[in-house]
C-alpha cells in the first residue's frame, strides 16, 4: 500500500462534440472513465485505488456548459461549474435552493472547477472504500464499515444493503426537492430520468450511485417551474464550514400561503446512498398550519426507521433538528 | 529600555521570495544526473518481512537502483529505523526506496516489487495492549523500560522493551475514572501529597483522553542529496540548520565536517523536523550507493506516517483545592500512546500543571505503551498543549465547586518570578502571568461576559479561559558576526528557517548592540558552507530567548574588539570609546575614531582573535569550523553564550474565548478570541502576532476539529490527508483574533524577550474546552476534539458507544 503523487499511465481523449464523446464512451465501455471537473476522479487515479485505461475528457464540449431558460423552467449543462450555479441570477432568482446547495459544496476552489454533472454523479466517500479495500462496492464480499468495530461516523442510517456508504452530493437533495430531471445521452439516444430515480442505492447497484449505464453521459439537468420562487430551506451540517462533506443536509421546497404549508418536498442528504425523501414529514406538514411546538413534534419522526451503526446515531437527532428548523423557517 | 531595532517591524529577507514564488524549498533544486527515489511502505500495522523480490522492478527501463535495510547499519527497536529490517510496526513504514530517472518510472516500479509478509497481531489503543492478554506492538513487548534518564522531546528514549500488563479490573477502573493499580515505568513526585490533599476543601477526580494528531507540515519532507569529493551536499527540509548536522552525519557514517546542509526555506515543521529524521538517511545513503544525486520527496500520505505525530494520552487526575482557592495537590496518571517509537511527553504534561497552577505537592505516574500507529515525537508544546486541552475544564470544575471565578482562580495560582516548576521545583528566569491575566481579562471584558446569559436563541453561549506554557529557551549556544572591510555587517545564523522569521528577528540583536543601520546588515544562513555557528534547534519556542543571547554575546565580542582596535590606534582603553553611526570613537572627542570598515580592515591586519584566526576554546566544533572558514576576512565577533543564567525561561499565554454552540447542529462557533502572552519584550511585532494567531488557530483545531482515527479491525488510519484530518479552515476561526503581551522584559535576556510559539496553541485549546464545558452547563467530555456529533449526542442524551478512554478509535 505505497502511496503516490504522480498520475499513472493512461490514454487521453478530448472530444469537442457530444456525439464524439458518446461514441468514444460506447466504444471503450468499462475501459474508459468520463472526466468532468476531475475533483472525484483525480483522487481515485492518483491514489491508484482505481485505474482506467483511458480518460474521456468532456471539458472541450462547449454545448455542455451554461444555464438556459426553457419553456417550463431551466436547463443546466452538466459541465456548468458549481460556482456558476451558485452565482447565476436565473437560478438565484427562482431556484435559490439549488444555488444555496451548490454554494456549500466543498471549497470555493473546488466549486470553481467542479461541475454539476460531477457533483451528482460522484462516488461515495466511505473511507474504507476510498483506501482501496476489497469491500462489496469494490467487488469484494465484505463491508468494513458495517461492523461493531467499524469507524462509521459518516455512514448511512437508511437503505443499507451490504454497503452503508452515503451519497455525498450537496446538490442532489436540492435537485430531488426541485423535481429536476436528468438528461442522459448514450449510443441508443437520449433518455430522461427524474432526479429521484437517477440516484440509486446499493440494493439496485452496489457499484454506482446513479442509474447511468455504461457508455452513457449525463448531459444536462432540467428544473421545471413547479417549485420556482417557492419557500426554500437548505442547511448542510459538516465538521468545518468549508471543504467537508455533509454529516447531514436538508433541502426543502415549500409552497406557503399565510401560515400554511400547502405543499412541500423534504429531502435529506448524507443519511442514505441516495437523497432521502421524507414523505411522512411532507404528509404531516402539507395543508396544515404550524407553529414552533408542532414543528418539533412533527420533526421528531423524521428519522423513524433509521438503523444506526456504532458511531452514527447522532445523525438521527440531527435529521430531526434540521426538519424542525425547516418548518420553523416558514 | 528604548531600542533602535528591537520591538519594531521589519521585512525579513525571505519574505519577498515567499510572496513572489521565488523562494526555493528542497524539492526545487536539481542537479545534473539527478534521479528520483520513491518509498515502498508497509501495508500492515505489524508483520515480519519474509522476503523482498525487486528483480522485476530493477529490470525496468529507467530504474537505477534500490536501497534496503541490508545496505544500512542495524537499528534496534524502538528507534525509528531508516528502513525496516525484520519487522514492520506501522502502516506506512518505509521498507525500501527505489530510484529511477523519472518520478513516473519510480512510482510505476513500486508495483513490480513483491514483498512477502507474515502477519502479526497489532494494537491501536494502548489500553487494549496494557490489559492482560492484550497484543503487543513489538515481539519483545508493549512498554519501554528506560535504562537512562529521559531527555528532552528531541532525544531518543534509551531502554528496553518488555511486556507490562494490568489486570482487567484495573483497566475497567481506569475507564470509569477511578485510580487504577498497575505498574508504571516512569514518573516523579514532589511535596507531601497525602498531607496536602488532607487540607483540601474540594477534590475533583476525572479521567481524560487526548488524540495524537499528526504534524501536517505543508511541505512534505524532501531531500536532494549529492556527493562531491567525499563531501555530502544535502538539501533538506528542516526546521533547524545547525542542529541537524551531527545526527545526519551519524546516519551517513561521516564526519560532520564532511556534511553541508542546505536549507533556505522550510514549509513547516512543528517539531517533526527539529533534528535528523529517517528519510534523510535513506536519501543520503542511496545517493552514495548510486553515486548520483537523488531526490526523495515523500507524498502527503507518507507525511502522515513519516512526519510523526503527537503522543496520545489516556489519563486520570485528582486535584485538590484549599478553601482559599490555592491548588494544594495534584495526582496524575498518564498512559502514553507512543506509537511504535514510544515517544512520551507525560513529564511535560505534568510539568504544565506544576507551572501554571503551582500545586504544593504533585505526583506523576506514567507508562508509555507502544501501539502500531504512526510514529510519535515532539509537536508544538509537546505534553503541555494536550494537557492544557483537558485540564482547563477540570480545573474550572474545581474552581466552580469552590464558588470561585475561573479567572481569579488562575490569577491566584499563577507563577511569578520566584516560583518553582516541574519535579525539581527549579527556578524560572521571570514570570508575570498574573499581569498577563489582568490585561487579557480587561481586553476580553471578562467580568461582563462571564455574567451574560448563556442562551441566545438556539445557541448556547460559552465563556472560557485557558493557559499555555512551554519552556521557552536555552543557554550556551554560539553567535558569530563579521564586519567586512567595506563596512557591511554579516550575521551568521545557524538557526533554521521554519517560517517563523525568528532567525531574522534574533539577528537584529547584533544591529542593536552595534547600533548600526539594519540596511547595512546581512543575515547569512541556509548553508553549512556559509560558515554558520552552532545554534539551537529552532523549536521548543527556543529561538527568541536562546539566539538573541548568543547573538548578543557575539556582538559584544565584536564591540569589544572594535573598541580595542580603536584604543590601539588612538590611545586609551576600551572604556574611553563609544559607538555611533557605524563608527567607534573617543567618548570625549567624537572626531577621533574610525569607521567600522576601517576597524575591520585593521582587524585583518592584526589577525589573531580580531580576524578569527584564533577563537575561544569553549565554542562548539561546528562554530570552530565556521570561524576557520571566514578567518582573515574581517573583524570577527564570536562567543559562546556565557551570560548569566537562572533556570527556565517560561513562555506563557492566557487565552479567552467566547463561543456559541448550536443546540440543533452541535456546531461550535468562535465569536471572540483574546490571548495575552507573558513573553518578555516583543522582539518583532509581526512575528509575534503571526505566532499568536497561528498557534491560536491550531488550538481551535485541536479543540474542535482535528481527528485521529484508526480502524481497530485492520489498523488502517482514516485521516491520512489534510482533508480527512480536518484542520480548521479560515472560515472556522474568527476573522479577528486579538493578541497582546504583558510586555515586561525578562532580566535574563539582554533584549528582554522569550518565545511564545508553543503556548499560543495551548492557551487556545484550553480556553476552547473551558468554554465548551461552560456552555454545556459544566459537562466534561474529557477529550478532544469535541465534534458536532459528540455535542448532538450529548444534548440528545445518546450514550451509545461511549466507552470511556478509547483512543484512536472513537
Amino acid at each position: 500500500m505505497s502511496s503516490h503523487d504522480v498520475m499513472p499511465d493512461m490514454d487521453l481523449y478530448q472530444p469537442v462534440q457530444v456525439e464524439d464523446a458518446i461514441s468514444l464512451a460506447a466504444r471503450l465501455g468499462d475501459r474508459a472513465w468520463l472526466l468532468g471537473g476531475g475533483q472525484d476522479t483525480y483522487g481515485w487515479l492518483k491514489d491508484r485505488a482505481k485505474t482506467t485505461e483511458a480518460l474521456i475528457d468532456l471539458n472541450g464540449i462547449e454545448s455542455l456548459r451554461g444555464v438556459r431558460e426553457t419553456e417550463d423552467g431551466i436547463e443546466i449543462g452538466a459541465l456548468t461549474t458549481l460556482t456558476e450555479i451558485a452565482t447565476n441570477p436565473l437560478i438565484n432568482e427562482n431556484y435559490s435552493l439549488l444555488s444555496q446547495a451548490a454554494g456549500r459544496v466543498a471549497s470555493l476552489q473546488i466549486r470553481n472547477i467542479g461541475t454539476l454533472g460531477g457533483n451528482v454523479s460522484q462516488d461515495v466517500r466511505c473511507w474504507y472504500y476510498r483506501r482501496g479495500l476489497d469491500c462489496y462496492r469494490a467487488g469484494g464480499n465484505l463491508c468494513y464499515a458495517d461492523t461493531p468495530e467499524g469507524m462509521n461516523r459518516e455512514h448511512a442510517l437508511f437503505g443499507a444493503s451490504r454497503c452503508v456508504a452515503v451519497n455525498p452530493s450537496d446538490t442532489a437533495p436540492a435537485l430531488v426537492a426541485l423535481e429536476a430531471s436528468m438528461v442522459i445521452n448514450g449510443d441508443e439516444g437520449e433518455r430522461i430520468l427524474a432526479a429521484e430515480d437517477y440516484f440509486v442505492g446499493p440494493a439496485i447497484d452496489i457499484e454506482s450511485t446513479t442509474a447511468l449505464r455504461e457508455g452513457e453521459i449525463l448531459t444536462a439537468v432540467r428544473i421545471p417551474s413547479t417549485w420556482a420562487n417557492a419557500t426554500f430551506y437548505f442547511e448542510k451540517v459538516a465538521d468545518r464550514n468549508v471543504w467537508d462533506f455533509a454529516l447531514v443536509s436538508m433541502a426543502v421546497a415549500m409552497k406557503v400561503s399565510g401560515n400554511t404549508i400547502e405543499d412541500s418536498r423534504f429531502v435529506c442528504g448524507a443519511v442514505e446512498c441516495k437523497p432521502r425523501r421524507l414523505l411522512e414529514i411532507e404528509a404531516a406538514v402539507n395543508g396544515r398550519s404550524h407553529d414552533g411546538a408542532s414543528a418539533e413534534s412533527i420533526a421528531a419522526t423524521a428519522s423513524a426507521g433509521a438503523r444506526s451503526l456504532a458511531h452514527n446515531q447522532y445523525k438521527m437527532p440531527l435529521m430531526n433538528n434540521l426538519v424542525k428548523r425547516a418548518i420553523e423557517s416558514v | 529600555m528604548t531600542f533602535m531595532h528591537i520591538g519594531k517591524d521589519f521585512v525579513p529577507p525571505d519574505v519577498e521570495g515567499k510572496v513572489t514564488g521565488d523562494a526555493k524549498y528542497a524539492e526545487d533544486f536539481r542537479r545534473e544526473g539527478m534521479v528520483f527515489a520513491r518509498l515502498l511502505t508497509s501495508p500492515m500495522p505489524s508483520a515480519r518481512i519474509v522476503s523482498i523480490d525487486a528483480s522485476a522492478a530493477l529490470r525496468m527501463d529507467g530504474v537505477v537502483g534500490i536501497i534496503t535495510a541490508d545496505d544500512l547499519p542495524p537499528s534496534a527497536p524502538p528507534a525509528n529505523p531508516m528502513l525496516a529490517s525484520e519487522y514492520v510496526t506501522y502502516i506506512g513504514q518505509p521498507i525500501l526506496a527505489i530510484a529511477a530517472i523519472s518520478e513516473h518510472i519510480a512510482e510505476n516500479a513500486l508495483a513490480q516489487i513483491n514483498v512477502q509478509f507474515e502477519r502479526r497481531d497489532f494494537v491501536v489503543d494502548p489500553l487494549d495492549s496494557l490489559v492482560e492478554g492484550g497484543p503487543d506492538a513489538y515481539p519483545e513487548g508493549n512498554a519501554m523500560v528506560l535504562t537512562a534518564p529521559e531527555g528532552d522531546e528531541n532525544t531518543a528514549l534509551v531502554g528496553r522493551i518488555q511486556p507490562v500488563k494490568w489486570k482487567a479490573e484495573e483497566i475497567a477502573k481506569f475507564r470509569r475514572g477511578e485510580e487504577p493499580d498497575g505498574d508504571f515505568t516512569a514518573g516523579w513526585e514532589y511535596g507531601e501529597l497525602e498531607a496536602e490533599f488532607a487540607q483540601c476543601d474540594v477534590i475533583v477526580e476525572e479521567s481524560f483522553v487526548t488524540a495524537g494528531t499528526p504534524h501536517q507540515c505543508m511541505e512534505p519532507r524532501t531531500s536532494m542529496v549529492y556527493w562531491e569529493n567525499g563531501k555530502c551536499y544535502f538539501h533538506a527540509s528542516t526546521q533547524s540548520q545547525s542542529s541537524v548536522n551531527n545526527g545526519l552525519a551519524a546516519m551517513l557514517g561521516i564526519d560532520p565536517a564532511d556534511l553541508c546542509v542546505i536549507n533556505e526555506n522550510t514549509g513547516g515543521g512543528f517539531g517533526s523536523k527539529g533534528t535528523s529524521y529517517p528519510t534523510m538517511g535513506i536519501s543520503g545513503n542511496l545517493s552514495r550507493l548510486l553515486n548520483r544525486p537523488v531526490q526523495l520527496r515523500i507524498t502527503r500520505e507518507e507525511e502522515f506516517y513519516i512526519g510523526i505525530g503527537r503522543p496520545g494520552m489516556q489519563g486520570w487526575i485528582k486535584t485538590g483545592l484549599k478553601a482559599d482557592g490555592t491548588v494544594a495537590a495534584v495526582d496524575l496518571i498518564i498512559v502514553s500512546d507512543g506509537g511504535p517509537t514510544g515517544q512520551n511527553s507525560a513529564s511535560s504534561s505534568a510539568g504544565h500543571i506544576s507551572v501554571l497552577f503551582q500545586p504544593a505537592a504533585m505526583r506523576l505516574r506514567n507508562i508509555p505503551i507502544f501501539t502500531n500507529t504512526a510514529p510519535r515525537g515532539a509537536q508544538r508544546g509537546p505534553g503541555q498543549n494536550e494537557m492544557a486541552a483537558v485540564l482547563a475544564p477540570i480545573m474550572d470544575k474545581a474552581a466552580n465547586q469552590l464558588g470561585m471565578d475561573r479567572v481569579e482562580f488562575r490569577r491566584l495560582n499563577a507563577p511569578n518570578s520566584d516560583s518553582g516548576i516541574y519535579e525539581a521545583q527549579g527556578p524560572v528566569t521571570s514570570a508575570f502571568m498574573a499581569q498577563a491575566i489582568d490585561k487579557g481579562a480587561t481586553m476580553f471584558d471578562w467580568q461582563n461576559k462571564v455574567n451574560t446569559p448563556r442562551r441566545r436563541g438556539n445557541k448556547l453561549v460559552g465563556i472560557g479561559v485557558g493557559q499555555g506554557y512551554h519552556g521557552a529557551g536555552g543557554y550556551g549556544y554560539d553567535g558569530l558576526v563579521r564586519i567586512h572591510p567595506d563596512g557591511k555587517i554579516e550575521i551568521h545564523s545557524g538557526v533554521g528557517n521554519l517560517g517563523t522569521y525568528s532567525y531574522a528577528s534574533t539577528s537584529r540583536t547584533v544591529a542593536e548592540v552595534l547600533q548600526c543601520d539594519w540596511d547595512n546588515c546581512q543575515i547569512t544562513h541556509a548553508r553549512t558552507d556559509r560558515h554558520l555557528p552552532h545554534s539551537s534547534v529552532q523549536g521548543g519556542s527556543n529561538t527568541i530567548f536562546t539566539h538573541s543571547r548568543a547573538n548578543y554575546a557575539a556582538a559584544m565580542d565584536a564591540l569589544t574588539k572594535l573598541k580595542e582596535i580603536a584604543a590601539g590606534e588612538f590611545g586609551g582603553s576600551v572604556d574611553d570609546y563609544s559607538i555611533g553611526d557605524e563608527r567607534v570613537f573617543r567618548t570625549d572627542d567624537s572626531t577621533t575614531g574610525m569607521t567600522y570598515a576601517e576597524a575591520a580592515q585593521k582587524a585583518i591586519e592584526l589577525g589573531g582573535r580580531y580576524s578569527g584566526a584564533e577563537f575561544p576554546d569553549d565554542i562548539n566544533p561546528i562554530t570552530q569550523r565556521a570561524v576557520a572558514g571566514i578567518a582573515g576576512t574581517g573583524l570577527v565577533g564570536v562567543a559562546k553564550d556565557n551570560l548569566e543564567r537562572k533556570g527556565t525561561p517560561p513562555g506563557q499565554i492566557v487565552g479567552f474565548v467566547e463561543i456559541e454552540i448550536d443546540v440543533d447542529t452541535g456546531k461550535i462557533e468562535v465569536m471572540d478570541y483574546v490571548a495575552v502572552a507573558d513573553c518578555g519584550t516583543i522582539m518583532h511585532p509581526q512575528g509575534f502576532s503571526q505566532q499568536m494567531n497561528g498557534g491560536g488557530v491550531w488550538g481551535i483545531g485541536m479543540a474542535a476539529y482535528e481527528r485521529h482515527v484508526y480502524d481497530p479491525q485492520n489498523g488502517l488510519p482514516a485521516n491520512v490527508g489534510l482533508y480527512q484530518s480536518k484542520l480548521p479552515s479560515m472560515l472556522d476561526v474568527p476573522a479577528n483574533m486579538a493578541t497582546a503581551a504583558a510586555d515586561i522584559p525578562d532580566p535574563f535576556n539582554p533584549m528582554g524577550g522569550r518565545g511564545i510559539g508553543e503556548p499560543s496553541q495551548g492557551c487556545a485549546v484550553a480556553a476552547m474546552t473551558s468554554a465548551i464545558a461552560d456552555a454545556l452547563d459544566g459537562h466534561l467530555f474529557n477529550r478532544v476534539p469535541v465534534t458536532p456529533d459528540m455535542v448532538v449526542n450529548h444534548l440528545a442524551g445518546n450514550t451509545v458507544n461511549s466507552v470511556p478512554l478509547k483512543l484512536n478509535t472513537f
